[in-house]
């Protein structure tokens, strides 16, 4: 029983954390999660009671409200209204498995996400499991134009459920995903009708867990593979065109991602360098994945982020046949993706 | 030699505390438990958020997740001061004449003496709340800052800013200085006579706990691998002043103390579960209690100072006895 071998510290609980606006599908989802039998039971932390149909006493309500950290970083932001109702429940914890919150489509998803790794007691007991957004279709463009947070909530997301695709055309259909293919290059998409996503999709995916983070995501591994047509560029050394087109050819969108590709790292330039970059750009920085090969050591190595945040390990060992090769994405804003590029590389070994 | 007496509970103690000469331990699970010729316990909530002892010691105040506020008597008999329907009851506190304040989102409520209740709204949540030792004034903590209100009159609040949010605030006993803790590992301190501020930083946790000493000429403070206890006997308070620091563990951080109703010893319980009392003047330490199954979540002395009230995180509650 571990539980006997370490009293004070049992397993931490997964997070979920569920994006997007009114009308993208949320509710029906979260209904899903709490009627559908998948073994788990989960208390649901959500802005607005009224929504959900279920009577449920794990279901708390919860205002929103950002602190901002007073150690001069204006990304530091937290909330604070989370760390009191996850410790709240936490008081309890043999109630559920697992926790889910809800935000509303005007929620800045990068606050939630930072309460699970800047507050001591909330990240003693808890672990973020991923971001999902609920997408809907239809209205995806016009949400871009009228909001940041709904860029925002794709550029956040571990998986994006892009929903209502039966009230679109084919053509419609191929261009929002490409529309979040560009905002966000890193994340699982499922196209569903009525969220109907097959919640191991959306449920304990260790987005956040440097052990499992990009080993379920085929773009990310494989950006050779031609996942996204629509853009048919690799940011190899050759590219000439600049990164920042990711987002240029898509209106309303403001979020870019830099995809940095280059050989093994020197240890000794590559984690100065990163903790430099997410130290001056982490404000601009939403989210960072990376696979890094460190020269001269077997195992990979990877990194991930969130604004100033960073968390790298070592991972698993390089398998034979595998390219010794360093890959990163950054999402986020006002990217001076030449200068990353250059400096990226500057760290090869 | 400090005897312990036992009491193992299934829930995380919120509170532990005496009525008269009973001790009562208010758990999480939303039961209260007392040791009055054996152990008797109530169901007062459906989950416990909050519980604090009246001033005169004859009822417990407690708050719920099912949004009640209740009375406890020490025979168990509850009666309902408040009710805030869906929301939590997030803070209580005691004032004097029997009266109550309660938090539920970003009001703060006082049931005066006379049964009236006021309500007082903020823009934000209230994190906590305190009443001055006299008078009827009350202290909410709230992000960037304090805010006093004077719920038997209808006088304008009295704002305190701070950049940063405050999770906890208590008064000193001579109700001169308002100190609150910080989600940013630190307190502050005005004042109030000059709305001078104080802040005593450094901490390497947030504090959870902080308990005056007698005379308040000392404030005890969790938060750290040692009790940090600031003194409080200058005009200006600890500025300038470097804090004790009584009982030192290496490996182990201080999550609860508790200051003797008289003297300059404080009880200083730690994350595993061990409890020690340390005394100002010469640092002198003695073991209480060995280290438990869970964080030593609250203690209270008894009227005599002769025994403490404890609770923890994993509910091993008990009774020390320090005379025996």
């Amino acid at each position: 029983m571990p539980e006997a071998a370490n009293p004070q510290s049992p397993a931490p609980l997964p997070v979920t954390v569920l994006t997007g606006y009114l009308g993208s599908g949320k509710t029906t989802l979260l209904n899903r999660i709490l009627s559908e039998d998948h073994g788990k039971r989960y208390a649901v932390i959500v802005n607005e009671f009224g929504e959900i149909g279920i009577d449920n006493d794990l279901i708390v309500e919860s205002d929103e409200e950002i602190y901002e950290m007073n150690n001069g970083c204006v990304c530091c932001t937290v909330r604070g209204d989370l760390i009191r109702t996850v410790e709240g429940l936490m008081r309890r914890p043999n109630r559920f498995d697992a926790i889910l919150v809800e935000t509303t489509g005007l929620a800045d998803p990068a606050p939630v996400a930072q309460t699970f790794f800047m507050d001591d007691d909330v990240r003693s007991k808890t672990r973020l499991d991923a971001v999902v957004a609920l997408v809907d279709a239809k209205h995806l463009p016009l949400r871009l134009k009228d909001s940041k947070e709904a860029e925002d909530q794709i550029a956040f997301a571990d998986v994006v459920v892009l929903n209502k695709t039966d009230l679109v055309s084919e053509d419609e259909l191929a261009q929002v995903e490409a529309t979040v293919r560009a905002i966000n290059p890193a994340a699982r998409i499922h196209k569903t009708e009525r969220s109907g996503v097959a919640l191991t999709e959306v449920l304990d995916r260790g987005a956040f867990d440097l052990s499992r983070a990009l080993e379920n995501d085929p773009h990310f591994l494989d950006p050779e593979d031609d996942h996204h047509p629509e853009h048919d560029h690799e940011c190899g050394p050759d590219c000439d065109h600049g990164h920042h087109h990711h987002a240029s050819d898509i209106h309303d969108v403001s979020v870019q991602s830099v995809s940095l590709r280059a050989g093994e790292m020197d240890p000794k330039k590559f984690f100065p360098w990163i903790e430099k970059t997410t130290q001056i750009d982490g404000p601009n920085i939403l989210r960072l994945k990376g696979i890094i090969a460190l020269k001269d050591d077997p195992d990979r190595y990877v990194v991930q982020g969130v604004h100033m945040i960073l968390e790298g390990d070592h991972q698993r060992a390089w398998k034979d046949g595998e390219t010794h090769e360093s890959r990163l994405v950054l999402i986020g804003r006002d990217l001076d993706a030449e200068r990353l590029k250059r400096t990226f590389e500057a760290c090869q070994a | 030699m400090p005897t312990v007496a036992p009491l193992d509970l299934s829930a995380f103690c919120i509170a532990a505390c005496w009525l008269g000469d009973v001790p009562h331990f208010a758990l999480a699970d939303g039961t209260v438990h007392r040791l009055d010729h054996g152990h008797k316990a109530v169901e007062a909530h459906d989950g416990l958020a909050a519980a604090r002892p009246s001033q005169d010691n004859k009822t417990l105040v407690t708050g719920g997740e099912d949004g009640k506020v209740l009375a406890l008597s020490a025979g168990g008999t509850a009666s309902e001061l408040g009710n805030a329907g869906s929301k939590w009851i997030t803070a209580v506190a005691a004032g004097p004449q029997g009266a109550v304040a309660w938090a539920a989102g970003r009001s703060a409520f006082v049931r005066l003496p006379n049964g009236t209740v006021k309500e007082f709204q903020h823009p934000r949540t209230v994190e906590d709340i305190a009443f001055a030792p006299k008078g009827m004034r009350i202290a909410v903590a709230r992000y960037n800052g304090a805010t006093l209100h004077f719920p038997a009159t209808d006088g304008k609040p009295a704002e305190l800013e701070w950049a940063g949010a405050h999770t906890g605030v208590t008064f000193s006993p001579d109700g001169q200085y308002l100190v609150t803790a910080m989600q940013e590992n630190a307190l502050h301190g005005w004042k109030l006579a000059d709305g001078k501020h104080m802040r005593m930083a450094g901490y390497p946790a947030k504090v959870k706990s902080m308990s005056w000493g007698p005379k308040g000429r000392w404030l005890a403070s969790s938060g750290a691998p040692a009790a940090i206890v600031w003194p409080f006997q200058a005009k200006d308070g600890p500025m300038g002043k470097a804090p004790l620091e009584l009982g030192t563990r290496g490996d182990q951080m201080v999550s609860t103390v508790a200051f003797h109703p008289r003297d300059e010893v404080v009880a200083i319980g730690f994350a595993d579960g061990m409890v020690l009392a340390a005394r100002c003047a010469d640092q002198k330490e003695v073991l209480l209690r060995r280290p438990g199954k869970g964080a030593v979540t609250s203690m209270a002395w008894d009227n005599e100072g002769r025994r403490i009230a404890f609770g923890s995180e994993a509910g091993d509650c008990g009774v020390i006895d320090i005379s025996s």
